[in-house]
């Protein structure tokens, strides 16, 4: 069952297993070895490694030394190592920039919108689903609510258009009983509830996995007791099961928190020409569409080297804030 | 710094049993009804516009035209819409591009993160801590859109199938999962291979991979999904050369963005009244984009929980 397999061995174990290492010396303590007789009993291993390291190196960790573009005035034609330097110019003309100003300003209210509308639904959900009893319907809704999770995003928008687009389901509908039609595909008044209801309709149910494991690690005797001491439903909720939600709420609050200016590159990209630049700009497409798109590369990675660095600040932001609630966060103190 | 990939989710076993516990209360009416009608919304919020979508694509002209669009109640069934689809050179191509792009990349993803994932995970091996961070690290900085662009584009890599591969080839994520995994097969039968001499190599083959399916299985659902769904790269680095394009590149251009279908019209199949509406044509590409994860999607279900839960979550 997925469930044991989920499973990690419990800790006792664990520590039984790592013991019995170091003392038949398969991988005994580093510092009794030198390093040439590590080297050649675990070189097999570290080449192992080598594909995967190489690959990052190249596309990970090469990129970033292309950041220095974002000081510079980036010419395709002669290269990194010949353009000439701009020193903060580009970061100068950036926040001179409107678009850009509109393109974080969207940034925060959607990921504002997201957070408030999306994060509470999986919660929801899971604890709805964890009171269903019939194992075959609870099956039936996860393996429904978790299919949209593998549908792409193009996919995922021309489901949208097809039904409430303007050649939409439910606009033929609207259409044919003569009360008007409204297309919520190409207005951008309403757009931030658009994308917000996609992500809901292809991530939601996704989100409901870890939720659900959290509610199935609960002791289930806290609610015996509770429910002997007089708790009813209600009260077993707020006492039991939220507080034992709790630290995986925080570690998804926190995550959220983080990619707080990531909200959802590609629904832009594809939007962008329905509902138009002012309302589906953000930091991410700002990169795209006045850095690669115009050629103006340096401008694009000034835009990209500002979102990296709030982006960092703020996943280690909320890891402190995590800790400060005593939650475990993204990685431990 | 140690990242937490253990959230610890274990199953409490006491709770596995789902039948009622004696001092629970019977539901109420009030409860149980609105459960259902919540449940049955969201149920359908999902496979409704799923069925529009099939039901149309498998519609006649007549049928479309009558429901004045899409169609909800089977009115007039046809295979036409598919039989025009697959003599579209367009979509067949397409088709062949995103299987390829789909198998080769997850070949090669699967290849590398399992490889790396062994590596990192017999404990005190020589330098796995200085390349799991090199992994971590990536996964809080990067260096972003253009200077990745920058670099793939710089080694030749604009308007090539392999800038739809390599560039994104390695989750660091799913090698945590997979080494998590790896990290918690039995120390005893991993000494049992070694003693009957197998070395480390033998032993992944032999030994760690045969007894980590399900969470092989699941990462490779994920590196394949990922590559079936992506189009953003093929944005990116093949934007104008139609004829490589993947499947949903072809679903992005011709469907959602509305452009006209090469073929689509005057393929000289429907000369004289039109056989098929664009319609439904339009809806078989979305069908077709969809089959692959349907097809798959029942075998890997049940493991999902296995992907999610190791490495904790995507971070």
């Amino acid at each position: 069952m997925a469930a044991t397999l989920a499973t990690k061995p419990d800790a006792t174990k664990r520590r039984r297993v790592r013991r019995k290492t170091a003392e038949d010396g398969t991988r005994p303590v580093s510092a009794k070895l030198s390093w040439r007789i590590r080297w050649r009993r675990d070189r097999s291993l570290i080449l192992m490694t080598l594909p995967a390291v190489v690959l990052l190196l190249v596309f990970n960790y090469a990129p970033l030394f292309g950041l220095v573009t974002a000081f510079q005035y980036y010419d395709p034609l002669v290269g990194v190592w010949h353009s000439s330097w701009a020193g903060l110019d580009q970061f100068r003309m950036l926040f001179q920039d409107p678009l850009f100003w509109g393109a974080l300003r969207n940034t925060l209210f959607l990921s504002l919108v997201q957070l408030v509308l999306f994060f509470p639904i999986p919660v929801v959900l899971a604890l709805l689903l964890n009171t269903v009893m019939n194992e075959r319907l609870r099956n039936f809704v996860q393996s429904v609510v978790y299919l949209p999770h593998f549908f792409s995003w193009v996919l995922t928008i021309t489901i949208f258009q097809q039904m409430i687009g303007g050649a939409g389901i439910l606009n033929q509908f609207l259409r044919q009983h003569s009360i008007g039609t409204w297309d919520f595909m190409t207005n951008p008044h309403t757009f931030a509830l658009l994308i917000t209801s996609q992500a809901v309709w292809k991530e939601a149910g996704w989100g409901i996995i870890v939720f659900l494991a959290a509610l199935a690690a609960i002791d289930t005797n806290l609610y015996e007791a509770s429910a002997v001491d007089g708790a009813g439903r209600w009260r077993r909720m707020w006492h039991i099961t939220l507080p034992g939600l709790r630290g995986v709420i925080v570690l998804m609050l926190v995550l959220r928190l983080g990619n707080a200016l990531t909200v959802g590159f590609e629904q832009f990209l594809i939007q962008r020409n329905a509902v138009g630049h002012s309302a589906a700009d953000v930091l991410d497409t700002f990169s795209f569409y006045y850095g690669i798109a115009t050629n103006n590369y340096s401008y694009g990675a000034a835009a990209g080297l500002f979102k990296s660095v709030i982006s960092l600040l703020l996943i280690l932001g909320a890891n402190k804030l995590a800790h400060a609630f005593g939650e475990d966060g993204l990685y431990r103190k | 710094m140690s990242m937490a990939t253990t959230l610890r989710l274990r199953r409490n076993p006491a709770s596995k049993a789902p039948a009622r516990a004696p001092w629970e209360e019977s539901p109420t009416a009030v409860g149980q009804a609105g459960k259902g009608v919540v449940l049955f919304v969201v149920i359908a919020a999902v496979l409704v516009p799923l069925w529009v979508v099939v039901l149309t694509s498998l519609s006649t002209t007549g049928a479309i035209g009558r429901a004045g669009g899409l169609v909800i109640w089977p009115d007039g069934l046809t295979l036409d819409a598919y039989r025009q689809m697959l003599t579209n050179s367009q979509v067949t191509r397409a088709l062949v591009v995103s299987l390829l792009v789909t198998v080769i990349g997850t070949l090669v993803s699967m290849v590398v993160s399992v490889l790396c994932a062994y590596g990192l995970s017999r404990s005190r091996s020589m330098g796995h801590r200085i390349i799991l961070l090199v992994l971590i690290l990536t996964m809080f900085v990067s260096g972003g859109l253009i200077p990745t662009y920058l670099v793939v584009t710089g080694l030749g890599g604009y308007g090539q199938y392999w800038a739809l591969i390599l560039p994104s080839a390695v989750s660091v994520f799913n090698i945590l999962v997979l080494r998590s995994f790896y990290a918690s097969t039995s120390a005893e039968l991993i000494d049992a291979a070694k003693m009957d001499g197998a070395g480390d190599w033998r032993t992944l083959w032999s030994v760690v991979l045969p007894t980590s399916k399900a969470v092989t299985a699941v990462i490779t659902l994920f590196y394949a999904v990922g590559y079936w769904n992506s189009f953003f790269n093929v944005m990116l680095y093949m934007p104008v050369d139609s004829a490589k394009w993947p499947l949903q590149y072809v679903l992005l251009e011709y469907v959602n963005q509305g452009m006209n279908m090469p073929g689509s019209v005057n393929n000289g199949y429907g000369t004289g009244h039109a056989q098929t509406a664009p319609l439904s044509l339009q809806m078989a590409v979305v069908v077709l984009t969809l089959v692959p994860i349907l097809m798959v999607y029942p075998f890997m279900q049940k493991h999902f929980r296995t992907g999610v839960l190791t490495g904790a979550v995507k971070g």
